[in-house]
């Protein structure tokens, strides 16, 4: 188990040097950053000073090797749209994104796990049958779409939920948080249920076909034939072999929600990285561009390693393994 | 019997060859299944009416809406016909140009299926040939590319789509970016979405890479590269199709959202997502049919696709009857 | 034989009709067929795949997958009928009167859970005992099937024990409850030979000591013949024979059986060639008229492939050939 965990880390930590190793090419080969940084008349000594200054005369190796150290102090310099550092930046930015991810992620594990059991344990039923087609629509009606006919309906013609920004927020530290305020879980329902439609149906859909799958194997007929109880063998059997995929794929969706996160913020206003991070595109602002792919490389790692640990929790082919158990 | 059969074999053509193909097809599981099934039959039928009017829309448009000439601004706002106020010229209204929104749908409809189909035609070819690659070569060259599709599995096609789309944003001088907006958006589109093809394609590879015909093709000096593709191919037909089918309506999608967020087509060529994403700025202000027009279009367009594509993917998977 | 015949018969099977509809017209996977089994007895139902064996051991113990159902018939154990039972009525009953034993054991067993979880799960479904108690129970299963140290095994999972000992514990999983009626679906079709022997001797000794009734659906007649009492032959769907083992294997009365029976290879008898079946069974979409095997039969002739043929006695078994019918006749 420890050495499983040791070479999962050594892979995660080549994934963040791969991604690091192109954001700092973005830096450094995308635009020249010194003129990002000094206006037009500047002249070419006080260019050079500044190249001498920023280190870009060193070799390629140790240039890489500041921006590594540099990023993971947070110091991503600044962003030459806001002229103040990214790191400041982000911080202003990342709680905004995390708990509408986190409530969005919620809502589609919480409603898309049973729907997904329900039609796959019934799968002919009329009810499913309603719900696959929901899903499908689901699926197909663009998440801009499903925001802007939210906000059309529930802020413009209902008027009872704010139609952008965050409401108020209450100051922890540095993080700001919708928590606490009864206009700040207003403000999170539309996005947060804008964001979570697409990933609550493929949970839904995944979990349904993990389910048919599961109910096909022999240990589940075997189930039935002892007499167990459908109780028993859908939830105690098959519901839990479905997890290893589910857990998979939820966490790879809880990637994807953060870049989706994206889309849900622009057309909601929403004050979060994802907007930071489309403003960025937009006006080429490479040191946001660069500090916003190395997060987001970080968290997806950290949810990998996570979802690994889960496994463990749940399969005890993998608990064994290792520790050579007789066979 | 048997011996008019014997010179039907004698005597077959490539047409009979066709037909016989043809037969056995609308006799087949498929297609029972789909003249049984009348929510894909119209799926079907409102698929192919996209793609005719899309590939027809300079022709059967009311109004070119490229034509700058043809506007006036004193049509602008015009809602659809059956409101009061609206102009029988425009069926469904008017724009804040004045353009036909139902025409700009069509040609919207044009660029969103033109970016669409040649994503997924350039995804499954780059997923078939890395993918047959990674299997039949195996060792390093297969641990490499699963592993770059591994990764890029794990990041989203939006993400890498915006980030390809920055990169040639800050390499490209803004006029050139614009002209080739175009081509960016359908290689990053592709390029985000090649992993699914090249997975199932080495699946398969695998399997037959140690059949018996492969080594006994290796022995008569033919490639067996050659003879993999030939025998590989038919076998993940159904799948690729599946993955077409479904990957088509994903990048029409992706499309749309790349252009809502204003990095995708270029605003002169708008496509259904740009449509969207202009109207919704006058949504607000009352005229709804700017917006809900081109999104309904897009919405029933994609729902159409991803019908047939799931449809597709039990009818091919008979387990699952 | 006098003895069982005073005894009531634990389950009768009384002519099983099992259906399929598919789109192209209903199929037939078995035809009236009727056969019962006595307390303690081990019936082997032998017939190559698609004969209808599997279905009619699912069908007893009332796990047909739709879209296939029971057609006509009755099947009753113990003299209560329980083909038109509701699912909860026949879920208590399977398991707690009638267990099963899968081919493959390494697919049979829950990976997640360790055995001991299964065991005691399922017995705590059909008894009132305890967790404690149950789990003692667990182990002294686990320790009649033979396999070593159950107070260490019973908390082990099932990748942690090889084929014959995962059998072994489907085997213990079956008897949990003691039921009256044990159903073995080709139960060592998946196991290295050499095990084989053992897992049969193994279900037969069991069922024996505690007076269960047996099926045993196998395509092997050697396996039929080192276990079972009795033996029933299928061909596409029917019952072409049935009787005694001894009696089936050394005076084969049925064309088909015979050729079964030529195709075991026997020590002792190795200057004789085995003899083998031309053609395959016919798929249930074209079975022929009259007696299905007629395309396939050495002795067939005129009325074989105009009537279906029923099972008729002759000697110690009965067999569904028209060659019998004068002796039935005369006899």
């Amino acid at each position: 188990m420890f050495a499983f965990i040791i070479r999962r880390l050594l892979q995660s930590l080549i994934v963040m040097l791969a991604v690091a190793f192109i954001s700092f090419s973005l830096f450094n080969f995308v635009g020249d950053p010194v003129n990002n940084m000094v206006g037009q008349e500047a002249t070419a000594e006080q260019r050079e000073a500044l190249r001498v200054q920023l280190g870009l005369n060193d070799p390629f190796p140790i240039q890489f090797a500041r921006f590594i150290g540099n990023a993971v102090q947070g110091d991503f310099g600044v962003s030459y749209r806001l002229s103040r550092p990214v790191s400041d930046v982000i911080a202003t930015r990342l709680p905004a994104t995390l708990e509408l991810v986190f409530v969005a992620a919620v809502l589609a594990l919480v409603i898309g796990l049973p729907l997904g059991v329900y039609t796959g344990l019934h799968r002919h039923g009329f009810g499913s049958k309603v719900l696959l087609t929901l899903s499908l629509i689901g699926i197909s009606l663009p998440t801009f779409l499903i925001g802007i006919m939210l906000i059309l309906i529930f802020a413009v013609w209902l008027g009872w939920l704010p139609s952008f920004g965050r409401g108020d927020t209450v100051q922890i530290g540095w993080w700001s948080t919708n928590f606490l305020t009864v206009a700040g879980w207003k403000s999170i329902i539309m996005p947060a249920v804008t964001l979570c439609l697409f990933q609550l149906t493929l949970i839904m859909r995944l979990v349904r076909a993990e389910m048919m799958e599961v109910l096909r194997t022999d240990y589940i007929k075997f189930a039935r034939a002892r007499g167990l109880s459908n109780r028993a063998v859908h939830f105690g059997h098959a519901l839990k072999n479905t997890m290893v995929p589910v857990i998979t794929i939820t966490g790879l969706q809880i990637g994807s929600l953060i870049a989706f996160a994206i889309i849900t913020e622009t057309v909601f206003q929403w004050p979060g990285m994802g907007l930071l991070f489309l403003q960025a595109i937009q006006f080429a602002d490479i040191p946001v561009m660069a500090a916003y792919l190395c997060l987001v490389a970080f968290i997806f790692v950290v949810i990998n390693l996570m979802v690994d640990l889960l496994y463990y929790a749940v399969d005890p082919r993998l608990r064994v393994e290792r520790s050579g158990g007789g066979h | 019997m048997t011996d008019s059969t014997d010179d039907i074999i004698v005597t077959r053509s490539l047409w009979f060859r066709f037909a016989d193909g043809l037969r056995r097809f609308f006799d087949g599981d498929v297609f029972y299944s789909f003249r049984h099934s009348p929510v894909i039959m119209v799926a079907f039928a409102v698929t192919v009416l996209y793609f005719l009017l899309a590939f027809l829309a300079p022709w059967v448009a009311p109004h070119n809406t490229y034509d700058v000439m043809t506007l006036n601004l004193m049509d602008g706002f015009k809602p659809p016909v059956w409101e009061a106020g609206g102009d029988p010229r425009f069926l469904l209204g008017t724009d804040d140009q004045g353009r036909d929104v139902l025409s700009t749908i069509m040609f919207g409809a044009r660029v969103s299926l033109t970016v669409g189909f040649l994503s997924v035609l350039l995804a499954m070819v780059l997923g078939i040939v890395l993918g047959m690659v990674a299997g039949y070569v195996g060792g390093k060259t297969d641990a490499i590319i699963m592993r770059i599709a591994d990764v890029q599995l794990s990041f989203p096609a939006i993400l890498i789509v915006l980030l390809i789309d920055g990169f040639t944003r800050s390499v490209l001088p803004r006029g050139v970016h614009e002209q080739l907006a175009l081509v960016v958006l359908v290689l990053s589109i592709a390029f985000a979405n090649w992993v699914q093809f090249a997975r199932t394609v080495r699946g398969s590879c695998l399997v037959e890479k140690n059949k018996e015909y492969v080594q006994a093709a290796r022995v008569i000096g033919l490639h067996p590269a050659l003879i993999m593709l030939r025998h590989v191919l038919p076998n993940v037909m159904g799948p690729i199709l599946v993955i077409a089918t479904l990957g088509l309506a994903s990048a029409v999608l992706t499309e749309a959202t790349l252009s809502f967020l204003g990095v995708g087509v270029p605003p002169t060529e708008p496509s259904l997502g740009t449509l969207i994403n202009v109207g919704s700025d006058y949504l607000f202000s009352g005229s709804w049919w700017i917006t809900i027009f081109p999104g309904a279009a897009l919405a029933v367009l994609v729902l159409a696709v991803n019908l047939l594509g799931d449809w597709l993917r039990d009818a091919l998977n008979p387990k699952l009857r | 034989m006098a003895i069982q015949s005073d005894t009531k018969p634990l389950l009768e099977v009384k002519n099983l009709r099992i259906e399929f509809p598919t789109r192209r017209g209903v199929l037939t996977a078995v035809d009236d067929i009727s056969f019962d089994i006595m307390p303690g007895e081990v019936l082997g139902v032998v017939g190559e795949s698609g004969a209808g064996k599997s279905l009619t051991g699912a069908a007893v113990i009332g796990l047909l997958e739709p879209p296939g159902r029971i057609a006509a018939g009755s099947i009753s154990l113990e003299g209560q009928r329980i083909d038109n039972l509701p699912y909860e009525k026949m879920r208590q009953i399977r398991g707690r009167k009638i267990g099963a034993i899968f081919q493959d054991p390494l697919t049979s067993l829950n990976p997640l859970y360790s055995i001991g979880r299964q065991l005691v799960e399922t017995i705590q479904t059909h008894t009132d005992m305890s967790e404690s108690q149950a789990r003692r129970r667990a182990v002294e299963l686990l320790a009649d099937v033979g396999i070593p140290a159950p107070e260490r095994r019973v908390d082990q999972y099932p990748h942690q024990f090889s084929g014959g000992m995962r059998q072994r514990v489907v085997i213990a999983l079956a008897l949990a409850v003691n039921p009256k009626l044990v159903i073995a679906d080709e139960p060592t079709t998946a196991l290295d030979v050499s095990i084989q022997a053992q897992i049969l001797d193994l279900i037969r000794k069991l069922c024996k000591e505690r007076n269960v009734g047996v099926i045993i659906i196998t395509h092997d007649m050697g396996v039929i013949a080192e276990t079972a009492d009795r033996v029933a032959v299928m061909y596409a769907g029917r019952i072409a024979e049935i009787g005694p083992v001894r009696d089936v294997i050394k005076h084969a009365k049925h064309p088909y059986t015979h050729g079964l029976m030529g195709s075991i290879p026997t020590i002792g008898h190795d200057t004789e060639k085995l003899t083998q079946i031309d053609g395959s069974m016919p798929r249930l979409t074209d079975i022929p008229r009259g007696c299905a095997f007629n395309p396939r039969c050495p002795k067939a002739f005129d009325k074989c492939f105009v009537d279906r043929p029923e099972l008729i006695q002759v000697e110690q078994t009965r067999a569904a050939c028209w060659l019998y019918e004068k002796e039935a006749v005369h006899g």
